[in-house]
């Protein structure tokens, strides 16, 4: 049935039709050379005067230098939010507050072209991943606290809410912007101020929204951004002028932030790691299955904190996902962060490669047997192809330890209360996956999983108004939703 | 092991015991991987060969009462040189027809690589006795048709009498002879994706060359997810059985836009060795005039106007 | 001649049954010799709350609320030997108020602290709350009844089991409460009260690694060193008030959210 094609045309074989590059044009972020902090609502020069470079990890491309924040630079950041809190942002009345954060809304959702280039180009994320979930987010998450920001008593029947007064925030770097709102809406909707902390490899999305904070015209001091290393998060921590600290990052710097404020009346909320099983039963939608495991490790190229790292198999079923899911992992599309058909993008750093590759290979060593799609990886910046390990035991470190990477364990299980044991085997509790058709069974997992997100028959979906945070060694409170208040708040009775 | 979801190789399996075994589609699931595949961006040089692709795998339809022989013999001159200015613009794959019309389409296409598609089996609603749809066929046949696009049984399947359902395909595959069968499913009447699934693989069990979504005649027709959901199916008989099953979205497929989206996730879901007219087509009929507007417009860089492109 | 009394052995109160200190110790408080628990007291108490955890956090509230309110009733008869314990009479009525008030909570928690969340997307989406797990109590020295009652409560309503630390200014009170709990329906470990000293027993479970969640209430303000033994395992530091509230059940829930997608 093959159709006549005149001799003139040169079309390729459709067999090997591929895509063409699609890259995102970067030229809307207009990269300034040197990133001062902000505080009290202007961009300074650091006191320590250190500075240090901001690179993209796809192509070790030096981006901008950005200011490391000493000790004495966050005394004054949190002097500049004392300030602001006590000169009029803790008495301004709750729905002119409102307006500023849906103003802030409003100012990323316009300028979330930018923000988007600027986070795949700083972070290595895939451009379609910044575009179309960590932007909307975060766009997202502050119009949903504006609206709280004047109804805070409605949600706690019986009580006075308070703001407490100066937050330290510290945030990660696997959705820079995200977690920056995260941290910021509530706090500012609750009446608090805030100096924040981003990454030290992913500042930038944080500077563009101290322009954000300028053209919402918000009163100077109440957003304080301060860039710098483990350092800066360090002094910010110690800081004895805080009311509030809220830590989102490894659970090993949560335990020390934890032992630092023991005995200083600081609210503490803490998100920390976790190793999350995605349980998959045999009578699932295996297709869709595959895909929620897909999106489940290698979203983010795996730097997720409730990333479905852990796959638990019923046997029966075992081999025909096995081969469904590696024939998936061969049509994921790693390269180019700014190419809009890039699925998996740049590991963030180089030291997070180094981790990855360090566990990985413990996993080859300990038996454990390796697939990896053949795919190309650019030979410039911080790569590593996604990567699937069966034949995993319960006590390999590859099964025990997050990762934070790309890279999937598959274990097998033999009935629920077999899986519930295997999943719940692990100091973390952030999240879980579960698929099945059986809605008594879902019910049923979900009720013993402990773990403070369930996904069922989806995974890693993530909304303004849905509570997110961990048991047990995940770390404690709530971000997201009614519960991600009272963090920021305390109670007068 | 038991192997789940997947057809046995055995298909005289009697039906009770297969069907358990069909498994389940997430509908929100299918939706979202069809979303994503939906937002791929194709550019440039793979833009012009995915449209190429489109023309060669395009049934250009016509299915009204009011069609005529001149109706016909003008959408058999576009099938055949799309683009009279353009003679790099490949023929489509074949003219998809109600039987009255095969015997000019047959003449109007000789000596060319169209096809003659006929619908058939009391089309578009099946609810006639299986005699008068198979007499339905054999007329087609013997009209000169060298594809026949049948509809099953709606009535039957969806008050779960799935024997008469297959049956009836076995049946007409049997009137078809060599002649190539495509089974409609009518998916808009099926309610769930679990039901196109189950329709699915009950068609590609009774014998289907090519399972199609539908008739065009009901709304919804072709949908991205529906399309994704029935070649998951052909993807899994594949691997159990190792049969290779053509796919055909028809209706509501009117722009390259969408023509593009559709074979992007017929290249994610079944590869490359899918990407042939012999395995892939599109039911349409204005589609071919959105599809050569955007050629013109890649190569030449400006927007195009309706004005020039011919309305057959 | 008056007759002699037959008086009461004060015992540990582990796993539902009252064993001596392991370590053979006593002390001496308010003229009784009490027991002097130890570490592995404490570890076999954590045993025994660990072990009652699954069935007392899964059995359903509308039980565990009647268990509550059955462990007021055995309060009350037991009023007298209760008042004698603490400052009277008045005392153990609170006491018992409190315990009644708690009781009735056990079924409404989900409704006033969870619900669904309106995510924008085709899921249901919904946020109950749970017990944390196993919850070391350093009960309050006074008012040493009302106290330990309004920090055991709150803590076990929900599902959690509970490793008190009791008064050791007056341990008397709370081993009288020990019996009323023994003659009530609850399971033997959901509460497990060890006397003894605070700043010997407090690290040990402060740094315990299968305790969820410490409840520093009754120590007083010297609780750094406790709080930086919690972080190992990022327990729950749980500083609450004298007040019954619902959000003194709060501080000892996690909350968990659902999700499932929305479609046919």
């Amino acid at each position: 049935m093959a159709a006549k094609t005149p001799a003139t045309r040169a079309v390729p074989s459709p067999l090997e039709w591929e895509y063409a590059p699609a890259p995102e044009a970067r030229e809307i972020v207009r990269l300034e050379e040197r990133y001062g902090l902000f505080i009290g609502g202007e961009r300074v020069a650091p006191r320590s005067r250190k500075w240090f470079a901001t690179t993209s990890p796809a192509t070790e491309e030096h981006l901008a230098d950005v200011a490391l924040a000493g000790a004495r630079d966050v005394d004054l950041a949190v002097q500049a939010g004392r300030g602001a809190f006590e000169d009029g942002w803790s008495t301004l009345r709750p729905a002119e507050r409102a307006k500023y954060l849906f103003r802030i809304a409003r100012l990323i959702q316009e300028r979330s072209r930018e923000l988007a280039v600027a986070e795949a180009l700083d972070g290595g994320k895939p451009i379609k991943e910044s575009r179309d979930v960590d932007i909307p987010l975060a766009a997202a998450h502050f119009f949903y606290y504006a609206g709280w920001a004047d109804k805070l008593e409605y949600a706690f029947p019986n009580r006075k809410p308070r703001p407490l007064g100066v937050a330290g925030q510290i945030i990660p770097w696997n959705f820079p912007l995200l977690m920056l709102a995260w941290k910021i809406a509530p706090a500012l909707a609750c009446g608090n101020t805030v100096v924040l902390k981003p990454a030290e490899s992913t500042p930038l999305t944080a500077l563009i929204f101290t322009d954000i904070c300028r053209q919402a015209a918000l009163p100077p001091g109440v957003v304080n951004i301060i860039t710098g290393d483990g350092s800066t998060g360090a002094h910010l921590v110690k800081h004895p002028d805080l009311d509030k600290v809220a830590f989102t990052g490894s659970t090993e710097v949560g335990k020390a932030i934890r032992r630092e404020l023991a005995g200083t009346g600081v609210k503490l909320t803490l998100e920390l790691g976790g190793k999350a099983a995605n349980i998959v039963f045999d009578d699932c939608a295996l297709d869709q299955a595959v895909e929620g495991i897909v999106n489940g490790i290698y979203f983010n190229q795996g730097h997720v904190c409730c990333a479905g790292s852990r796959l638990l198999v019923q046997e029966s079923i075992y081999e025909p996902l096995v081969a469904k899911l590696k024939r998936r992992l061969r049509t994921i599309r790693v390269g180019d962060p700014l190419d809009k058909n890039t699925d998996l993008g740049a590991i963030n750093s180089r030291m997070q490669l180094d981790r990855i590759r360090e566990l990985v290979a413990s996993g080859e060593e300990e038996g454990a047997e390796m697939y990896q799609p053949p795919c190309v990886l650019p030979e410039k910046g911080y790569w590593f192809a996604p990567t699937v390990f069966t034949n995993v035991a319960q006590s390999s470190r590859i099964a025990q330890e997050e990762i934070f990477g790309p890279v999937l364990s598959v274990l097998t299980f033999r009935t629920p209360a077999e899986a519930v044991e295997k999943a719940n085997n692990t100091p973390y509790g952030l999240s879980a996956g579960v698929w099945t058709e059986k809605g008594s069974r879902i019910l049923w997992m979900a009720e013993r999983l402990r773990a403070g997100v369930i996904w069922a028959n989806t995974f890693n979906r993530f909304d303004p108004t849905s509570p997110f945070g961990g048991y047990k060694e995940s770390g404690f409170g709530r971000e997201g939703g009614l519960h991600g208040l009272e963090p920021y708040l305390r109670f007068d009775r | 092991m038991p192997q789940a979801a997947l057809l046995p190789r055995d298909v005289d399996l009697p039906l009770d015991l297969r069907l358990p075994r069909v498994g389940a589609v997430d509908a929100v699931a299918l939706e979202a991987r069809a979303g994503e595949l939906a937002k791929r961006s194709i550019k440039k040089a793979s833009k012009l060969a995915a449209l190429d692709l489109a023309i060669r795998m395009m049934d250009l339809t016509t299915l009204e009462g009011a069609d005529t022989p001149g109706k016909v013999a003008a959408l058999c001159a576009k099938a055949m040189r799309p683009d009279p200015a353009d003679a790099s613009i490949p023929a489509v794959a074949a003219v998809c027809v109600y039987p009255n019309l095969v015997a000019v389409a047959k003449k109007r296409l000789a000596g060319s690589s169209v096809k003659v598609a006929s619908v058939a089996t009391a089309f578009p609603s099946g609810q006639s006795p299986l005699a008068v749809k198979l007499a339905d066929v054999r007329e087609a046949v013997a009209l000169g048709a060298d594809e026949i696009d049948m509809v099953i049984d709606r009535g039957a399947f969806l008050s779960g009498r799935y024997a008469k359902v297959v049956d009836e395909i076995v049946r007409v595959k049997e009137a078809c002879g060599s002649t190539h069968l495509k089974v409609i499913l009518e998916t808009g009447e099926l309610g769930t994706y679990d039901n196109v699934r189950r329709a699915s693989l009950l068609a590609i069990a009774a014998g289907a060359d090519f399972i199609k979504t539908s008739t065009g005649k009901v709304s919804p027709a072709a949908t991205l997810p529906v399309t994704l959901c029935m070649l998951e199916v052909i993807r899994d008989v594949h691997d159990e059985t190792g049969r290779i099953i053509g796919m055909k979205p028809a209706g509501g497929i009117r722009t390259a836009k969408q023509a593009i989206q559709y074979l992007c996730v017929l290249k994610e879901t079944l590869g490359t060795a899918w990407m042939t007219p012999d395995l892939f087509r599109f039911g349409a009929s204005s589609l071919l005039n959105d599809v050569l507007m955007q050629i013109r417009k890649q190569r030449s860089g400006a927007y195009q106007s309706g004005d020039y492109f011919t309305i057959d | 001649m008056s007759r002699i009394a037959v008086r009461k052995t004060y015992k540990l109160y582990i796993g539902g049954a009252f064993p001596r200190s392991e370590s053979g110790r006593t002390f001496e408080s308010l003229g009784q010799n009490v027991a002097w628990a130890s570490r592995k007291d404490a570890r076999d108490a954590v045993k025994a709350a660990r072990g009652a955890f699954p069935k007392w956090s899964g059995a359903t509230p509308y039980n565990r609320g009647q268990v509550l309110y059955r462990l007021a009733e055995m309060m009350e008869a037991r009023a007298g030997d209760l008042a004698k314990s603490c400052s009277g009479r008045r005392e153990v009525e609170r006491a018992i108020d409190r315990v009644v008030w708690y009781a009735g909570w056990a079924d409404k928690l989900p409704q006033v602290l969870g619900g669904s969340n309106p995510v924008a997307g085709p899921y249901f989406n919904f946020t109950v709350p749970e017990p944390t797990g196993v919850v070391a109590v350093l009960a309050p020295d006074m008012p040493v009844l009302e106290g330990l009652v309004s920090r055991i409560a709150p803590v076990i309503v929900s599902g959690n089991t509970a490793v008190v630390v009791i008064s050791e200014t007056n341990p008397i009170a709370a081993l009288e409460l020990a019996e009323a709990i023994a003659t009530s329906d609850l399971p033997g470990g959901v509460v497990n009260l060890l006397t003894g000293y605070r700043a010997e027993l407090g690290p040990i479970l402060a740094a315990h690694m299968d305790v969820n969640a410490i409840d520093v209430t009754g120590a007083g303000d010297e609780t750094t060193e406790l709080e930086v033994l919690a972080a190992d395992n990022v327990k729950r530091v749980v500083r609450g008030g004298s007040e019954q509230s619902p959000w003194e059940i709060s501080a000892f829930l996690e909350l968990k959210t659902v999700w499932h997608p929305v479609g046919t």
